[in-house]
């Protein structure tokens, strides 16, 4: 849903796999939806690790460890992979993460995230297993994540890395815009290079 | 100075770059499938909003549609909703629409190139990822999101950050039973599922261009599985002779026109490429898969490499990978028991599939213990297999063909695998549950495929041929 970003600080979820495919994060069966209804997805977020083959909650899991909890999920290297479900990042979104902290995202899922006002931050390898070990030696520990000013900081240690984001989008967030808002007013220069190209 | 081919495509097709932004870029085709389109449309409504060029999109369902009895209604009550729901936003928007049933109907990414609308030079999108696959048309083609479709819808363009480009060039000669799906596998094993992430690639060299056009397709379709945007395959005399005549192809003097362009649409001898990577053909055998990536292939007379080939940081998810799979570091999976063979899906679902499929069963028997679906990509393709006599070929071999569709690719029909059943599948994702939940998924060639229906087990096809 379309929200402000400022500063956000918070505990962290950890999910210290790679290729965490879309597959899981919302198995396929959960797509026959016709409307965006976040609350569901939000319920079938990783739903097949969530629970058992017979329903049961699987405890090991981190979304059901209540030491966990918070509105940034941490995650191991090319999160996002595979499918282009935008439904990925519905369920992310409806379950109430707003930043999504890797080394490394999967491009199609980064886009959906930043659509759907969820932030992708791309920290170092380094930061990152820094970060996972700070959150498994004190589960209360935070981080914050600084918008207007780029940086991304694990309080336990106090280290602190610049992310990426361009200036377009980092205002769409920061304002809570969208890019139809944006192409909408561009429809004359869509219709120029119609014209331009009108003989292909 | 653009002078890769991408960049000639990408810069033709840029409205405005927005200042400290990304690229507004205009789309020249749209397709929509049922599954990522209905949250667009509404968005569209929610907006007041007509799309804005309706001729340049065309919808089709094909995720959800059973491959049996499509004449009768889905059972499925979600899945009807959503096949129906495409149905009417297409006429509430003026869009093309080919329904279950349609002749035009099939997999999208099957149907859009079978029926001449996608083209070499122009920009593709779909809410899919595997939108790579027109690519191999000469075109720039990638999976986007729902909130993209609905940008495409609302405006004709899209707005992207320019990806970097790599060239994947693959030298020699193939050998006997190796196929475009091994090359595709193979690249991935060599450049795990995130190698190719923020590039676009361009596939080149002997291997590439000695392949028809299905094997194109096959290998362009792969593409997001390393993680790239797309890939494609400058066009030559193999994609224009597969384009001439078809339903959407340009016709006289338009065609002459087109020709002419197509023709320019090459990269330039001193195009440089952000990155180079070169494969010789000697290297590749058939492939399997033994993980639950599409990076996590093996040549098939090949053994499962031992965890500690594999970083640190990657040694949880290898472990969780093999656990679900049910195999273990340094096994080798010739003579596994398989339960199911699937053949079909955008990846390996066309004309050339099933010939080389058929041409492992003709003669043979289906193992009594493998289920088989075999599903063609779309109507056009069931029709050639039957003006073919392969339909026969497959029944007195004891396969029954089903009708078009994505299918068990990704099971959102009733084509599920059972939990804990292993299937030989030629489609493109062998993720947790992908075929379903708990289905074990090995991906592979129709060969490598043909060979475990008609054996019962993982074979090296080449036994056969």
């Amino acid at each position: 849903m379309k929200q402000k970003f400022d500063i956000i600080t918070s505990t962290c979820v950890p999910l210290p796999l790679e290729n965490v495919d879309t597959d899981q994060i919302i198995p396929a069966r959960f797509l026959k939806a016709t409307t965006k209804e976040e609350k569901f997805f939000g319920e079938n977020l990783f739903r097949d690790w969530r629970y058992h083959a017979d329903g049961t909650l699987n405890k090991e899991f981190v979304l059901n460890d209540p030491t966990y909890k918070g509105e940034i999920l941490v995650a191991g290297k090319n999160f996002g992979s595979g499918s282009s479900r935008e439904h990925a990042a519905w369920a992310i979104a409806g379950y109430g993460f707003r930043v999504v902290i890797s080394s490394f995202f999967a491009d199609i899922h980064k886009n959906n995230e930043l659509n759907n006002f969820v932030l992708p931050v791309v920290v170092s390898e380094d930061f990152l297993a820094e970060l996972f070990a700070s959150i498994k030696t004190d589960p209360a520990m935070q981080v914050e994540v600084d918008v207007p000013n780029q940086t991304v900081t694990n309080k336990a240690t106090g280290r602190s890395e610049r992310f990426e984001i361009n200036g377009y989008k980092k205002y769409c967030l920061m304002n809570a815009l969208d890019d139809i808002d944006f192409l909408l007013e561009n429809k004359g220069k869509i219709e120029a290079w119609e014209e331009r190209n009108s003989s292909f | 100075m653009a002078n890769t081919l991408f960049d000639k495509i990408w810069d033709r097709h840029v409205v405005q770059n927005v200042p400290d932004g990304p690229t507004q870029l205009y789309i020249d085709r749209l397709y929509c499938h049922e599954v990522t389109s209905p949250q667009a449309f509404a968005g569209m409504r929610a907006r007041g909003l007509k799309c804005f060029r309706p001729d340049h999109i065309y919808c089709m369902p094909d995720h959800n549609t059973p491959t049996h009895d499509q004449d009768k209604p889905i059972e499925d009550p979600v899945s009807k909703t959503q096949v129906d729901t495409l149905s009417r936003n297409a006429a509430d928007f003026g869009l093309a629409h080919f329904g279950m049933m349609h002749p035009k109907n099939g997999i999208i990414h099957v149907v859009g190139p079978e029926r001449g609308l996608s083209l070499p030079g122009m920009t593709i999108v779909c809410g899919d990822s595997h939108t790579s696959t027109h690519g191999a048309m000469g075109a720039v083609a990638f999976g986007i999101g729902t909130s993209e479709v609905e940008m495409v819808m609302a405006s004709q363009c899209i707005l992207q950050q320019k990806p970097k480009s790599m060239r994947i060039s693959v030298n020699g000669t193939l050998g006997k039973g190796v196929t475009a799906k091994d090359v595709a596998l193979y690249i991935m094993s060599r450049m795990t599922t995130s190698g190719a992430t923020g590039y676009f690639v361009e596939y080149a060299g002997p291997v590439v261009k000695s392949l028809m056009m299905e094997g194109r397709l096959t290998l362009c379709n792969l593409s997001i599985e390393m993680g790239a945007r797309g890939g494609f395959i400058a066009p030559d005399e193999v994609t224009f002779e597969y384009i001439k005549g078809r339903e959407y192809a340009p016709k006289g003097e338009e065609w002459e026109k087109a020709l002419a362009y197509w023709k320019t649409l090459q990269s330039g001898e001193d195009a440089v490429f952000d990155k180079e990577v070169t494969f010789d053909a000697a290297d590749i055998e058939p492939m399997v898969t033994y993980g639950t990536n599409p990076g996590m292939g093996m040549g098939i007379s090949r053994c499962i490499p031992a965890l500690d080939t594999v970083p640190v940081a990657g040694q949880a998810s290898y472990r969780k990978s093999l656990d679900y799979m049910g195999f273990e570091p340094g096994q080798c999976l010739l003579g596994t028991p398989v339960d199911y063979v699937f053949c079909g899906s955008c990846t390996n679902g066309r004309i050339e599939d099933f010939r080389a499929f058929a041409s492992i069963v003709k003669g043979r028997r289906k193992a009594a213990d493998v289920i088989c679906w075999l599903v063609p990509g779309s109507w056009m393709v069931a029709e050639q297999i039957k003006a073919e006599g392969l339909d026969k070929v497959f029944e007195e071999a004891g396969f029954e063909l089903r009708q078009p569709g994505c299918s068990a690719c990704l099971a959102m029909n009733d084509d599920k695998i059972p939990g804990g059943k292993l299937a030989v599948s030629t489609s493109n994702r062998n993720f947790e549950g992908r075929q379903g939940p708990g289905a074990r998924t090995v991906l592979a060639s129709p060969l490598v495929a043909a060979a475990a229906a008609v054996t019962g087990m993982i074979t090296d096809p080449r036994t056969l041929l």
